[in-house]
């Protein structure tokens, strides 16, 4: 029985995918699980595996179309099998309906007039330009075009600039990030640099976000000196390569206190709040270009352990580029941290449709004063972590919030808690 | 090894086959007597007789209707056109019947049919004698055509048309008789069908033939002076087309030009560009250029005919624009 292949939803605002490349094409023998054609959305490149095993009977979509969500794109099934002729407009009709914020889905052609649709055609000026030869060697050695800068006619990519890439700097062509060459001179011209997809999706959803969402924030002081300790002891007995980090631990905090207010753990549909049933904690991962949000499902119910070497895996591959669609998709709640840049505070734009996002900073030695309860108070050192929660004023309300706040002191005060 | 003429190339070429096999003769306008307009089978009439070395009335349509009677039963023409301009009076002959014959009739005829015709602009004939019309007829299926650049080529690949048992034009170029080259001493045949890489490069390929190949291997020196190595795969038969060594020397310099003398639009190189976007398209790092006469009828002032016709300068502007 042959099987219909679709356009993958990989995020809650997808409406479309552009079939990049036909991996598999019409005839050779396909399992389950491999890949068939490689998409590019608003987020990233990503893989298509195919649901089926068999042979490809049919690519319903020409490489270069830009194919609504759900859309059929190809067919597998049995050599010999014979398959009703599909083409790609005979699909959309069938498809599950958009999400709220997309434009309702429609086969492609050159006919679309909406300006965020034609960003996705070939040959509009956001698409990267560079030879085929610096693609395929790109393809190859994983490198990321979308921060390259081409030295070939009209800033073409060519192969030059990928091996002086590969050669000048791994960690550049891993897509992690780049550092401006060092020798290059200081130029006073104003520099004009397209959008990349990802940024103008950015863009796109934090404006949607920032303008009708309003936002509430409130910021709590945590004390990070129980769970430092307790990090460095269980550290001790892990291999390099799987330490947790305070923010692994962070998460699991979080994730047990949105138990505790589903209400946090929400969407807004209309006049109703979905309170989710899973609590799946988003973590932002800075990529070249802008940042993706990766998804840690059922984070209260994994251990530690679990949690970090999730997010390890996959912010490694959202830097590369080649996030899976489970990475990206079904988080209820964000996190971002700037820890790591000594950030004593910051507040986050929230994640549409998420209600709430925790924005969290360093933790650093400062002055506390301690003592107290029938002790004279003294000035002492301690490590403390500020961190700030943005939260939409049309589902909860500044109380709940600081309550949230509080919950998740008690974890992150007592850690111990979290591993009980 | 000998360095010889194209002329003499072609010349001694025409004249072993003619010793090797008694059915082998030319036909054309003053081929005899006269020994050719290009004096190619001068002492040919005086060796071989008027039997074997026919002067033509001036109609082509009648020199090549001749020799493919000749050639269905068992004769192996060598039809010699004055100009491949005049092959257009003959067209219907050299396109229409002479591919077709072995296929429409079952394959009970072979045409073991040679036409030689001398082509090319730059020797100040006018618009209408000097063309370069040689993709027209590589774009038939069952005529095989062959245009050598050196005279070691010329000589091999004409003696193997003479053997072969297919109609074959075979286009000599009229501002290359004096070309000299090394030609191996004694007897060889070069296999048709066969592209050759005539000088070796790593920076950009050259794809060309005919005179294309005396412009680029000078155009080569030039760029070689700049540290620009070129590599000139010379096609040598446009059907049929050989495109292996074209891509070998692509997948390596990843960029390239044609050279042709014909006109760009519908031209070989249009065809070579398509194939190596077909065959090769993730070795492609620059868009590949076609070097080509321009697109006017050929001027008889020379200054205007030089500057419409493909230059040694073009190539190497060519080469430049390829590798920014």
């Amino acid at each position: 029985m042959a099987e219909t292949i679709s356009m993958p939803k990989l995020g809650f605002d997808m409406a479309e995918g552009l079939l990049v490349r036909w991996v598999r094409q019409v005839g050779e023998n396909i399992n389950k699980g491999d890949v068939l054609a490689e998409i590019e959305t608003d987020k990233a490149t990503v893989e298509v595996e195919s649901s089926a095993s068999g042979v490809v009977l049919q690519h319903i979509v020409d490489q270069g179309t830009v194919v609504p969500v759900n859309a059929p794109i190809a067919i597998v099934g049995q050599a010999g099998e014979k398959v009703e002729a599909r083409t790609a407009d005979n699909g959309p009709k069938s498809a599950p309906a958009a999400p709220r914020s997309a434009p309702a889905p429609a086969p492609v052609s050159s006919s679309i007039a909406s300006t965020e649709i034609s960003a996705f055609v070939p040959g509009q000026s956001s698409i990267i330009k560079a030879s085929p030869l610096a693609k395929k060697i790109a393809r190859d050695n994983k490198v990321d075009l979308a921060h390259l800068q081409g030295t070939g006619p009209g800033g073409r990519i060519v192969r030059k600039d990928i091996e002086v890439a590969l050669a000048g700097d791994r960690s550049t062509a891993a897509g992690i990030q780049s550092q401006p060459a060092a020798q290059r001179p200081v130029s006073s011209a104003d520099q004009v640099i397209q959008t990349t997809k990802l940024r103008q999706a950015i863009g796109r959803r934090l404006v949607e976000s920032k303008q009708s969402i309003p936002h509430f924030y409130v910021t709590h002081k945590f004390k990070m000196d129980a769970l430092l300790d307790m990090r460095k002891q269980a550290n001790a007995y892990l291999p390099d390569n799987e330490k947790v980090s305070v923010n692994d631990f962070i998460l699991k905090g979080v994730a047990l206190s949105l138990r505790q207010f589903p209400n946090l753990n929400a969407n807004l549909k209309g006049g109703e709040v979905v309170q989710f049933g899973h609590v799946n904690v988003g973590v932002a991962v800075t990529v070249p270009g802008g940042l993706m949000t990766v998804v840690v499902k059922d984070t209260d119910q994994k251990t530690l352990r679990q949690i970090s070497g999730e997010v390890k895996a996959m912010a490694a591959r959202a830097r590369e580029g080649r996030v899976k669609p489970e990475d990206v998709d079904g988080s209820t709640f964000s996190t971002s941290s700037l820890g790591m840049y000594d950030v004593e505070d910051f507040i986050a734009i929230i994640n549409p449709p998420e209600a709430a996002i925790l924005a969290i900073g360093s933790a650093r030695e400062v002055p506390v004063v301690v003592g107290g309860e029938g002790h004279p108070s003294e000035l002492g050192i301690g490590w403390r972590m500020k961190a700030t929660i943005s939260v939409d004023h049309r589902v909860s309300d500044g109380a709940e919030a600081a309550q949230f706040m509080q919950a998740l002191a008690g974890f992150l005060e007592n850690p111990v808690r979290m591993l009980v | 090894m000998a360095k010889i003429t194209m002329r003499e190339a072609i010349s001694q070429a025409l004249m072993e086959e003619m010793d090797r096999d008694p059915a082998v003769f030319i036909l054309g306008e003053e081929v005899g007597v006269w020994g050719g307009t290009y004096a190619v089978t001068k002492g040919f009439y005086d060796k071989y007789g008027a039997a074997r070395v026919k002067d033509t009335p001036i109609a082509e349509n009648a020199i090549i209707g001749a020799a493919i009677g000749a050639a269905m039963v068992g004769q192996r023409p060598i039809a010699e056109l004055m100009t491949i301009n005049f092959a257009f009076s003959a067209m219907d002959y050299i396109v229409n019947q002479a591919p077709k014959l072995h296929y429409m009739f079952g394959g009970q005829f072979t045409l073991p049919l040679v036409i030689r015709a001398v082509g090319g602009g730059g020797r100040q004939l006018g618009a209408t004698h000097s063309q370069t019309p040689d993709a027209i007829f590589a774009h038939f299926p069952g005529l095989k055509v062959v245009s050598p650049g050196t005279p070691e080529d010329a000589k091999g690949l004409l003696k193997s048309a003479i053997r072969s048992n297919d109609p074959i034009l075979f286009i000599e170029h009229a501002t290359m008789y004096q070309v000299r080259g090394e030609v191996p001493a004694g007897e060889y045949t070069i296999p048709i069908g066969k592209s050759k890489v005539q000088r070796p490069g790593r920076d950009v390929t050259v794809v060309t033939y005919c005179k294309g190949l005396e412009l680029s291997m000078k155009a080569a020196e030039d760029l070689a002076k700049e540290g620009i190595e070129a590599e000139i795969v010379d096609l040598r038969t446009l059907r049929p087309l050989d495109m292996e060594p074209v891509l070998e020397s692509f997948k390596k310099t990843t960029r390239a030009i044609v050279v042709e003398e014909g006109w760009k639009s519908y031209g070989v190189g249009s065809e070579i560009v398509s194939r190596i976007y077909e065959q090769a398209f993730d070795y492609v790092d620059a868009p590949i250029i076609r070097v080509a006469q321009k697109e006017v009828p050929l001027p008889y002032n020379r200054t205007l005919e030089q500057a419409a016709l493909p230059q040694v300068a073009d190539i190497i502007a060519a080469v430049k624009e390829v590798l920014k």
